[in-house]
């Protein structure tokens, strides 16, 4: 009927099927705008393919949680769960796990490196204790950044070996709430105007050479008496720093802030005060214990004080 | 004359109202849309009062309705390299964040919704709107029914797209995954979208064939299963009439069942039934070969149509989703596959007696790509739908390289070859400004699919792999960090991958482009096999003569 409002439009011949001549199948009889259907019949092989599927769910249902029911859902053939499959597999891991553990909470720290096997995997659970909690400021690799220390090197601000490192893992730094937490306090020289501006560039080029970055000079001479009377009780009069109160070593070339002027200056005007969590009200003890060995393996590591074993051999021995 | 003054007077309210609302509005982003709206009624005040003193227009009832597809040919082709473009933009950003530029106005966060909805919904959209309006006129033999509605229909998509684009940029979402416009933006969509079934079934009843063709059987399950997805998920409650914020009627795991349900049926109906439709006129049309086989076509309708509302779950595998919900997710999805394919087989089997087209005619060469690629990513869907296959794959690239096979090649592809048939139908060009451009494009864009689909896969499995892998000791071996470093040289290969695409795209501007301002170009055609007629006989021995 439209054909008549459009003159000189093609005519569609619904005239019924014909042979389609390159395929030999019949079309199904209708054309819309040219275009046919072919009467073919379903392919077999779809058929049953989808068949195949339909059977394949059937039985999947029945197998596995399925049917919703009133109160709960179908329990499956084997009271299969995606809860239970977790907690199998985490079982499963936790069970490995568990050897090294038992052994590991039984051991005091100091003595892990008398169990070499132990110690490779506390390691081995500290790396990957590790990466889950510490990477984030210390870094993937535990180098750490500006204000972040580098756990590679052996300069410690706190100490190296096993025992002070676990301590400062259980207490953290300047942790709110923590009473052992590790605390230093550097005065903010500048800000506090405890040292005048002129004062604080004398210290800065003083820090510059006994740091070896630069050549003596007046400025680093008058400002080794303001070193001496403001910074060495802390830091110590050669500069290089006590572990006892956290006071870094002013003399290597590792600086968690920064040793150009800018970042020296900036320290001593506003002093810094870095944090870090105390894992122990976080982590279990194992797990912190494992954390210690891998950090004192990352290549810094220091043997258990010389003197403490040396008491606890001649107490022993004494006994 | 008084119609004018109505209509005149009618506008100039609703800027007034606009403008209200603007002033009165909650927050900055409200304030924003509302002047937006105020811009778009300004605009159609000041059309009304210039067609006033013109006379009014009679439509030509000899020849279709193809105005407002001209317009759909012009948007898809626009939306769609703005949406490529954002993608290379989000991709470069995964690889080099410092793209952030340090703005939350340029943040990966607002640009990847920008993204998704411009090339599912502005491109995907447009393509949608314009074929379907060109197809069922031409298989039903009639007019569009209600041309103003059509007009309002194309119009007001476009409102919806700015609307939803500016949005995003200013952070106003529902966090909704494919569906983030805020409720005032829906609400608009749904008066959009009802006129474009009315529009479309209109149309239908208005037919001059006895039969209605399967194309828009495809297309009628996609505008009506939309409309009712869109207000299921939308459902939510302002939390000022007069700001941009709302919450969802719904509360965790069913919240996120009825987000999956609209996410998973928005690829089921919007980029698969949609895109059959324009499939089942596209390919018989250019191969001009009747439709594979009728029955087919039936089965696989209602088998699909039936089967891919359910398979949502899938999404949330090992979630606070119920295991049970999970398996019927699952198995759903297998019994999916075959309904799926048929769409391929019905396509490409199209091409019976006409096989060798897909070496001389690019445009033929597209389809068969898009079908292919919809025949991987829909044996991909189930496959990864099954649960211990989704254990590995699930929050990996490898959904997003599912995700762009099926996009990129099937979806893209079958729009790009669709514009290619109508641009010179509907300017009524005698062929393409460039059948070699068409080639170019084809290539370009299959190449970068390949580049981006390969090192998605890649990359998915090696994250999934490095998520999982535990060391003999029973502990987890890589750090969360070390896999997001794993995927760097993925990512830089995405780019590339896009940055084809897009290139590909580009080019298609430019051939749609001369072919619209009428050009066309001097060049040698895609196909000439040598003949030689003196050479064309047998040889007569020289003894005999």
């Amino acid at each position: 009927m439209a054909d008549d409002l459009i003159p000189g439009a093609p005519e569609a011949p619904n005239s019924g099927p014909r042979v389609d001549a390159p395929t030999g199948t019949a079309t199904v009889g209708h054309q819309w705008d040219g275009i046919e259907e072919l009467d073919t019949p379903m392919p077999r092989w779809w058929l049953l393919t989808f068949f195949a599927c339909i059977v394949f769910a059937i039985g999947y249902a029945i197998v596995y949680p399925a049917i919703p029911l009133a109160n709960s859902a179908s329990k499956g053939l084997f009271g299969w769960s995606s809860h239970g499959d977790l907690d199998a597999e985490l079982s499963a891991e936790a069970a490995r796990q568990a050897p090294v553990k038992l052994a590991l909470a039984q051991l005091p720290i100091d003595q892990l490196p008398g169990n070499p096997q132990l110690l490779r995997a506390a390691e081995r659970g500290g790396r990957s204790a590790f990466k889950v909690h510490c990477v984030q400021c210390h870094g993937a690799g535990a180098a750490g950044s500006q204000g972040y220390p580098n756990l590679n090197d052996d300069d410690w601000l706190w100490g190296g070996d096993l025992a002070t490192i676990q301590t400062t893992l259980i207490n953290g730094i300047r942790h709110p709430g923590n009473d052992d937490t590790r605390v230093s306090q550097m005065p903010a020289f500048g800000r506090d105007e405890i040292l005048q501006r002129a004062e604080i560039r004398d210290v800065v080029a003083h820090v510059r050479v006994i740091s070896g970055q630069d050549e003596a000079s007046a400025a680093a001479a008058r400002g080794a008496a303001l070193f001496e009377a403001n910074c060495a009780v802390c830091h110590g009069a050669a500069g290089t720093g006590n572990r006892e109160q956290g006071a870094p070593n002013l003399t290597d070339a590792i600086w968690l802030y920064g040793g150009d002027r800018a970042s020296l200056t900036a320290t001593i005007v506003n002093a810094r005060a870095g944090a870090m969590p105390a894992w122990g009200n976080r982590l279990d003890p194992v797990t912190i214990k494992m954390l210690a060995a891998y950090v004192h393996s990352l290549g810094g590591g220091e043997a258990t004080p010389v003197v403490e074993i040396a008491a606890a051999d001649a107490a022993k021995t004494t006994q | 004359m008084h119609a004018i003054f109505y209509k005149s007077a009618g506008w100039f309210l609703a800027v007034l109202l606009m403008l209200t609302a603007a002033g009165v509005a909650a927050d900055s982003g409200f304030a924003v849309h509302m002047l937006i709206l105020a811009t778009a009624a300004a605009i159609m005040l000041v059309v009304t009062l210039r067609r006033s003193d013109q006379p009014p227009v009679v439509a030509d009832l000899s020849h279709y309705d193809d105005e407002v597809i001209r317009w759909g040919v012009i948007a898809t082709v626009f939306w769609g390299v703005v949406g490529l473009l954002a993608g290379v933009a989000i991709a470069s950003q995964l690889a080099w964040p410092l793209l952030n530029l340090h703005s939350e106005f340029t943040s990966f966060g607002r640009l990847r919704p920008l993204h998704t909805s411009a090339v599912i919904f502005a491109f995907g959209g447009n393509a949608l709107i314009a074929t379907s309006f060109y197809i069922v006129q031409r298989t039903c033999r009639a007019r569009l029914a209600f041309p103003t509605l059509a007009r309002f229909v194309f119009w007001g998509y476009q409102l919806f797209i700015v609307l939803a684009a500016t949005g995003y940029i200013m952070g106003v979402t529902e966090a909704r995954e494919y569906a983030e416009p805020e409720w005032y933006v829906d609400i608009w969509l749904t008066i959009v979208w009802v006129s474009y079934l009315a529009v479309y079934v209109g149309t239908i009843l208005r037919r001059s064939e006895p039969h209605i063709y399967v194309a828009n059987w495809f297309y009628l399950a996609f505008i009506i299963t939309v409309a009712m997805l869109h207000l299921v998920n939308n459902l939510s409650m302002p939390v000022s009439l007069v700001g941009s914020k709302s919450y969802s009627a719904f509360a965790g795991v069913q919240d996120a069942l009825v987000q999956w349900w609209y996410g998973h049926n928005a690829v089921g109906f919007f980029l698969t039934a949609g895109f059959l439709g324009m499939m089942y006129y596209f390919v018989p049309k250019q191969a001009e070969r009747p439709v594979y086989s009728y029955r087919l076509s039936i089965l696989h309708f209602w088998s699909l149509i039936f089967l891919y509302i359910w398979a949502g779950p899938h999404h949330l595998h090992y979630t606070a989703l119920p295991d049970w919900a999970q398996t019927l997710g699952m198995v759903f999805s297998i019994m999916l596959w075959m309904p799926s394919w048929g769409g391929m087989i019905n396509g490409l089997m199209t091409l019976n007696g006409a096989w060798d087209k897909i070496r001389t005619d690019p445009i033929i060469r597209m389809m068969v790509l898009a079908l292919a690629f919809y025949g991987m990513s829909t044996f991909e869907g189930p496959m990864m739908s099954i649960k211990s296959v989704n254990s590995l794959s699930h929050y990996t690239n490898w959904t997003i390289g599912h995700v762009h096979s099926g996009a990129l090649g099937w979806n893209g592809m079958i729009t790009f070859s669709a514009l290619y048939f109508m641009t010179p139908r509907l300017w009524n060009r005698t062929r393409l400004y460039s059948l070699r451009l068409v080639n170019w494009h084809f290539w370009l864009a299959t190449l970068g699919i390949v580049l981006y689909t390969a090192s998605m896969w890649v990359a998915g499995i090696t994250q999934g792999l490095m998520w999982r892998e535990y060391g003999k000791d029973g502990y987890l071996v890589y750090a969360f960090v070390e896999v997001v470093a794993a995927m760097h040289p993925y990512y830089i290969m995405r780019v590339a991958g896009g940055l084809m695409y897009l290139s590909g795209s580009l080019v298609m501007v430019w051939n749609i482009g001369m072919t619209i301002a009428g050009k066309l170009r001097a060049e040698a055609p895609m196909s000439s096999p040598a003949h030689d007629p003196a050479r064309d006989r047998p040889l007569t021995p020289v003894a005999a003569a």
